[in-house]
């Protein structure tokens, strides 16, 4: 039975082995769930948050989590917008990972929230000074189109294509696909800056208060060029993982060449705003508010090297190796580099929110830490396991690597030549499929 | 339901707009503070804030005034402390908690300016616990719980809140509508300022907190608040708060207009709060 849903022309492992591989992660699932059942029914109290904490491990993974899924958007948008027809080979990829991404945050988002059933009222009454508004409605709409961007993936199923309705269904939303990648980028623009934007506006928080530009402060713009950096970034690491779980080549070098540029030309503009960005903030914007900013990096924990870290380490140096063709043919470069502006992005949601609150701000406070309870853990793995099985079983039951057929025969990428079958990585899988299907496949 | 050429919700909004326009606001004497807590206790009697649970701190538990001992650190004979009661500052200018509120459970009252908080509408989200420089907003991490003799002496002007929304000091509001209804009773438009006194005032056994209408320029509030030693904290952030101290000692005024966040760190000083 489960054969059956499974792509012509690809090899997939057999259904004990692929249960095997889920089970750890269901037990994660397993142990996430109650944890929110914990924090859902009995109380936040179940976190180590406080009245000075008052965000913690939970907001942090929302805003990785969502500057990570940031490939979906920004791949969507050169893709179907600016027609580079070489990201078709990741856009699926992407698109999972952008729904696993955001619907993680908003589950996340609604454990973390004291009144849940309450979310309502921010479409209801909103108020439209808010940072958070503008993100609770772009999240939303956004999650929406990216459940409208996954329906094709699913109906590309082998058994489900059998169905004439779901293949016309899905054939009609492929011709809207441009529009919904032209929402989605509109919308993602949008809460991106605002998650960036949510900090920037904090008066009363001169660490994270940064000037305004039109209506926005500046960490609007970085928080939209670092996700935007992060998210190809993101989308080489996943797939580079996926190949080694799976043992077999998934796209053509060239396209993790191009998202290696991609995210090095993004990089190198976000490292040059975050450097003026910063500039401004030392010699205007915290003093001007009574807080040397040296001052902030004065405390064992939070020193200059975040600082550091942040725009030279994270920053500056992997967008000149992504930016340098040369260095880029090189996969260790190539990957180690995508794995820093990762870091990188972890590290800035860190510094946003967490050195945020823990520096005092009236004279007399104290510096306070913060370390996550067993439950916000257990529910911030949760997260982790649902993408995982989510992922995992669209890559079994649908053909979100295009690429992958061609590569499986051993397809010559640099001048297209089809060499034999036996040459792929595993060569038994010629018998699963007729030499007749492979022909029709890749032609 | 028209009423003098005008709908009811017409007169209403014109009778609003009329209002005589107040600045509530406090000065608070620190030299007159000796930490006893009676505001403490007084300010959770009157707005139901329930008694802390068996695993609640100081940081997660809920007290809308809290009062902290700051050390000069200085050698024992030389050695001075303050008692600082904080709580909602009420601030008057971009204030920092209503703009960030998604859904508008945050509102400044244009005829008294008081910061108020909806606890019916909160989401719990506590982004205006993240925006409060001060800290001087509180989650409810726990369901309120009152013993069955506790649940007797409930203030039932005030109503308790539910667990996973956020609660603040809006200058014992109960006590202003009291005042309001009091006053609407005798056929007064305006209240008696003697009849609207938040409860950590009443309660101070020094006097040390002094409440009333800034705007009024005739009251001692008003009259305290531009004494040469009255200052406000943290009011290079440009919020300009509504709640005043006072101090004739020069290291208190230096500590609250110290600049830069790590003031401890150089160890000036030390804070520990005692009622909170």
């Amino acid at each position: 039975m489960d054969k059956l849903f499974i792509p012509r022309g690809v090899q997939r492992t057999s259904l004990p082995k692929f249960l095997l591989w889920l089970l750890p992660w269901t037990g994660l699932f397993a142990v996430g769930i109650y944890a929110i059942y914990l924090c859902l029914a009995e109380g936040l109290f179940h976190t180590n948050m406080d009245n000075r904490f008052a965000f913690g491990i939970w907001i942090f993974m929302d805003l990785t989590v969502i500057a990570l899924g940031a490939g979906a958007f920004f791949t969507g948008f050169l893709l179907y917008i600016l027609r580079k027809k070489e990201l078709s080979a990741v856009i699926n990829s992407a698109v999972v990972i952008g729904l696993i991404c955001y619907s993680g945050a908003v589950l996340v988002l609604m454990v973390d929230v004291g009144q849940p059933l309450r979310a309502w009222f921010t479409f209801w009454h909103p108020n439209t000074h808010s940072m958070l508004t503008e993100v609770t409605f772009c999240l939303t709409c956004y999650l929406v189109v990216l459940l409208i961007e996954y329906i094709p993936i699913v109906l590309k199923n082998r058994k489900l294509r059998q169905i004439p309705k779901f293949l016309v269904f899905e054939f009609e939303l492929h011709k809207l696909m441009p529009v919904f990648a032209a929402v989605g980028a509109f919308l993602s623009f949008f809460h991106q800056g605002s998650l960036g934007g949510l900090f920037g506006v904090l008066r009363g928080r001169p660490f994270a208060f940064r000037e305004e530009l039109g209506i926005w402060p500046s960490t609007f713009f970085l928080f939209v060029f670092s996700a935007a950096a992060a998210g190809p970034s993101f989308i080489m690491l996943t797939t580079l993982l996926v190949e080694k779980l799976t043992r077999k080549r998934l796209v053509r070098s060239s396209i993790y060449q191009f998202l290696g540029k991609l995210s090095g030309s993004m990089l190198i503009g976000y490292v040059l705003l975050k450097s003026i960005d910063t500039l401004i903030w030392i010699n205007s914007t915290s003093p001007g508010n009574g807080f040397p900013a040296f001052e902030f990096y004065e405390t064992q924990s939070f020193g200059t090297w975040i600082l550091f870290s942040e725009i030279v380490l994270f920053g500056l140096f992997p967008a000149l190796i992504l930016l340098s063709s040369r260095l880029r043919m090189n996969r260790v470069l190539l990957f180690g580099s995508a794995f820093l502006v990762c870091c990188g992005i972890m590290l800035n949601r860190f510094v946003m929110t967490i050195q945020t609150l823990a520096l005092p701000t009236l004279p007399f406070d104290e510096f306070l830490t913060y370390a996550p309870s067993w439950e916000e853990v257990a529910a911030f793995l949760f997260v982790v396991a649902y993408g995982v099985i989510l992922y995992s079983l669209t890559y079994r039951y649908t053909t979100i690597f295009p690429q992958e057929r061609e590569l499986a025969l051993g397809r010559n990428e640099e001048h297209g030549e089809l060499s034999a079958a036996q040459s792929t990585d595993d060569g038994s899988r010629q018998n699963s499929f007729s030499a007749k299907t492979v022909n029709r496949t890749i032609s | 339901m028209a009423h003098h050429g005008r709908t009811t919700s017409e007169s209403i909004i014109m009778e609003t707009m009329n209002e005589k326009k107040h600045k509530y606001g406090m000065v608070i004497d620190l030299d007159k503070c000796n930490g006893c807590g009676a505001c403490t206790v007084a300010c959770a009697v009157e707005n139901n804030v329930p008694p802390a649970v068996e695993k609640m701190n100081s940081r997660n538990g809920i007290t809308w005034l809290r009062v902290s001992n700051v050390n000069q650190n200085e050698s024992f004979t030389e050695n001075d402390t303050v008692f600082v009661p904080m709580f909602c500052q009420q601030c008057e200018k971009e204030t920092p908690c209503l703009t960030v509120c998604p859904q508008n459970a945050v509102d400044i009252d244009p005829n008294t300016g008081i910061v108020g908080q909806i606890p019916q509408r909160c989401l719990g989200c506590r982004y205006c616990m993240t925006a409060c420089p001060y800290h001087a907003r509180y989650f409810n991490y726990w369901d309120p719980q009152w013993s069955d003799g506790m649940k007797q002496q409930l203030n039932p002007d005030v109503s308790p809140r539910m667990r996973g929304v956020v609660e603040k000091c809006n200058f014992c509001h109960g006590r202003l509508h009291a005042a309001k209804e009091k006053a609407a009773s005798m056929g007064n438009r305006e209240i008696d300022p003697k009849e609207y006194v938040p409860a950590c005032v009443e309660s101070c056994p020094n006097s040390a907190i002094t409440f009333g209408d800034l705007n009024d320029q005739t009251s001692v509030v008003a009259q305290l608040s531009k004494q040469g030693n009255a200052f406000r904290f943290l009011s290079r952030l440009g919020t300009e708060p509504k709640v005043y101290y006072h101090s004739t000692r020069e290291w208190v005024r230096a500590m609250a207009e110290q600049k830069g966040p790590h003031s401890l760190r150089d160890s000036q000083f030390s804070a520990e709060a005692i009622h909170g």
